[in-house]
């Protein structure tokens, strides 16, 4: 493929952004987060040309992690927005509170002449204009009203917005770096998707689980976690769970089995009439999950 | 630049616009990547790709423009089950053979050179369809399908051997694939979006004391209720193949009836007539005569209708055609009973779409439903729901 030649060509397309900060450091993962080739290139892209990153995937497999990562490893701080079902776009950006003018209005105080007195800023507000050049986390994107990323598009375009009730413009010196996440209970719309890089974490393969498990617990057993990432998989394949355990149950399930100092033949002597395993509480977070399990023992038992 | 590529996705569906182009090109233009065939397959792929589903096409469509693979995309999307080939394989191989292959290497090559020996065999018994599976091993039956297209898919330990899009990890993301228990949840959000939609109003106390004060006068905000006022009928077919798809329906609704105000289940057997009934076991022993059902519930309900479609043509468009009692009218005018009482009604059917054309009811049902005949998959879920709300009474 002639990628080679092709990557060296220029193009007339000219954005005349500040761009010659080739110094800035790349995203490598760091000691504490394992970052996939494509993970890498997807945040790497985002961060140089300064275009929003959209993170989805299933819960814990570190999305909201990925951004305060980020923010470490090019030394940046984050700045974090919670989305939430009742969170409107402009909240991020600012609040005019017009009741409170009102009611000192009334009682004279002189801060009512001021109009500025009564806008609070917001997130998105606060990214532009902090003197670092900052991470911002818009986290669960998908939380909110289906018109909340519509709303947001002009703003993360331009990076830049009108406050109406002062006449003041808020834009941003340098475009800041955006991190979205979104756990798909909606879909977003395509204008919205179309400014954006996109990156789906997908669950771990038993190589990348390993590599994940040597960051967070250095000089464990090795064969503790390679029983207990058995019995973990093995979980995930039971059909009609309700709650597959992720990335995040398992770290939670190894450090308990450590704090307990579980012996490892508890893992190891497995017999099928007795499923469930030791501390499932870290990893089955659903009764009903619980129960599949056990009724699962019980057939075992009955058959052997 | 690439041009090819960006006209391929597109062909393939994926949303891919001049705005990605221009961005994979400012990309590579500022060096984003190292100059690596899999750097701008992960590049290419978080600039197009917006949406996990369309993942597994976007490999497919790389695949076949930075390789010449011929791919199988929306032609015969046939995916051959693992043991099934492993079965050919030991029919196809002598027991030498196999075991030669075995010495040689892993399961890959055992794939790679039944493919080989696949594309002979295709090659001499030219024009011939059913050379495969005519003992009854297929599970394709006599239709038979076209070794070019098959995608071997080998479970490779080599890393970078394969290369990663040929992987196709995310084929089971893909939203085209029937309802099962990975995406039943997304369909259940799909359906309670359904059901949040079409709510009436309620004053917005908090809006309203807040346009009050930044306007000088009185300012009143209405937001939609929170409760939901969409009511559904569901006709689910029982009693032939379509058992367990039907139960899945009915799970699914079942699982966001707190959702629906008001949610109840009907049972037919092939297609609707004069009864229907709400206990299988009793089927015979308790019937709800239909007209009681268009008589006591509303015009506002939305009808769901689950079920194949495929019986014999008679059983929909003549009198007496039903295989289990003697209809006095045929089901075509119970249907269009239905359709006219009803305005919001589709049709859920869990066979795939293409092959609704090869059954003379399917047709006839279709015809009936004036073309509100969705598949059982998310993106046919969607199009249904999508149906009943456009429809408001």
């Amino acid at each position: 493929m002639a990628l080679a030649s092709l990557a060296k060509r220029t193009y007339p397309l000219g954005f005349p952004h500040v761009w010659d900060r080739q110094a800035m450091q790349r995203f490598e993962g760091t000691s504490s987060y394992v970052a996939g080739d494509d993970l890498k290139i997807a945040v790497n892209a985002a961060v140089l040309l300064r275009r929003p990153l959209l993170v989805k995937g299933e819960p814990g497999t570190g999305k909201t992690v990925l951004a305060q990562e980020i923010a470490d490893s090019i030394g940046a701080p984050l700045i974090e927005w919670n989305v939430k079902s009742t969170t409107r776009a402009q909240q991020g950006l600012y609040e005019y509170d017009a009741v409170a003018r009102l009611r000192d209005g009334q009682l004279g105080d002189p801060r009512v002449h001021e109009i500025g007195n009564y806008i609070k800023r917001g997130k998105l507000w606060d990214a532009f204009t902090s003197p670092q050049l900052p991470v911002l986390l818009i986290d669960e994107i998908d939380k909110a009203d289906i018109e909340f990323p519509n709303d947001l598009l002009q703003e993360l375009d331009r990076m830049s917005f009108d406050v109406y009730e002062t006449g003041e413009r808020i834009a941003a010196q340098e475009r800041p770096i955006v991190i979205i996440t979104s756990n798909n209970e909606k879909e977003l719309p395509d204008a919205f998707l179309r400014r954006c890089f996109f990156h789906y974490i997908k669950f771990p393969d038993r190589e990348t689980m390993q590599a994940i498990i040597d960051v967070h617990f250095p000089g464990i057993q090795k064969l503790l976690v390679t029983k207990a990432m058995e019995i973990f998989y093995e979980l995930r394949e039971v059909p009609g769970l309700k709650k597959k355990p992720s990335t995040s149950e398992l770290l939670d399930w190894l450090k308990l089995l450590l704090n307990e100092d579980m012996p490892i033949e508890v893992l190891q002597n497995r017999d099928p009439t007795r499923a469930i395993p030791p501390l499932h509480g870290a990893l089955l977070k659903n009764e009903a999950d619980v129960m599949l399990f056990e009724r699962l023992a019980f057939m075992a038992r009955r058959n052997g | 630049m690439f041009f090819n590529f960006l006209d391929e996705l597109r062909a393939a569906g994926i949303p891919a616009s001049i705005k990605e182009h221009l961005v994979l090109l400012e990309a590579l233009d500022r060096d984003v990547i190292e100059a690596t065939p899999e750097a701008f397959y992960y590049l290419s792929r978080a600039i197009f790709v917006k949406d996990e589903a369309l993942l597994d096409r976007f490999d497919q469509v790389f695949a076949h423009v930075f390789k010449g693979i011929i791919t199988d995309y929306g032609q015969a999307p046939v995916e051959i089950p693992e043991d099934w080939l492993k079965a050919i394989a030991e029919r196809y191989f002598s027991e030498e053979e196999m075991e030669k292959i075995k010495a040689l290497g892993s399961w890959d090559e055992i794939m790679e050179t039944l493919k080989k020996r696949l594309e002979e065999q295709e090659k001499r018994h030219n024009g011939g369809n059913k050379w495969i599976g005519a003992n009854g091993t297929s599970p394709f039956g006599n239709s038979g399908y076209n070794p070019e297209g098959i995608r071997i898919g080998g479970k490779s330990t080599h890393g970078r051997a394969i290369k990663v899009w040929e992987k196709r990890e995310f084929a089971n993301l893909d939203n085209q694939v029937e309802l099962g228990t990975r995406n039943i949840k997304l369909a259940l959000r799909r359906l309670r979006r359904f059901a949040r939609e079409g709510a009436a109003e309620e004053l917005d106390l908090d809006a309203t004391i807040h346009g009050t004060a930044r306007q000088g006068w009185l300012d009143i905000h209405m937001r939609p209720l929170r409760h939901n006022a969409v009511k559904v009928l569901l006709f689910l077919d029982v009693g032939g193949s379509m058992d367990p798809h039907v139960r899945l329906v009915e799970e699914l609704f079942s699982a966001a009836t707190a959702e629906f105000k008001n949610l109840e289940f009907f049972y037919f057997h092939n297609c609707l007539y004069e009864g229907v009934w709400k206990d299988n076991r009793r089927r015979f022993a308790e019937r709800t005569p239909t007209w009681d059902i268009l008589h006591k519930y509303g015009h506002d309900y939305k009808v769901v209708f689950v079920g194949d479609a495929a019986m014999s043509p008679y059983e929909v468009s003549h009198p007496g055609g039903s295989v289990e009692h003697f209809n006095e009218e045929a089901g075509a005018v119970w249907l269009h009973r239905v359709t006219s009482t009803y305005p919001a009604t589709v049709w859920l059917n869990p066979v795939a779409e293409r092959q609704w054309q090869y059954s003379a009811s399917t047709k006839l049902i279709h015809e009936a439903m004036a073309g509100a005949m969705y598949p059982l998959t998310l993106s046919g879920l969607d199009g249904a729901m999508r149906e009943l709300t456009r429809k408001k009474h």
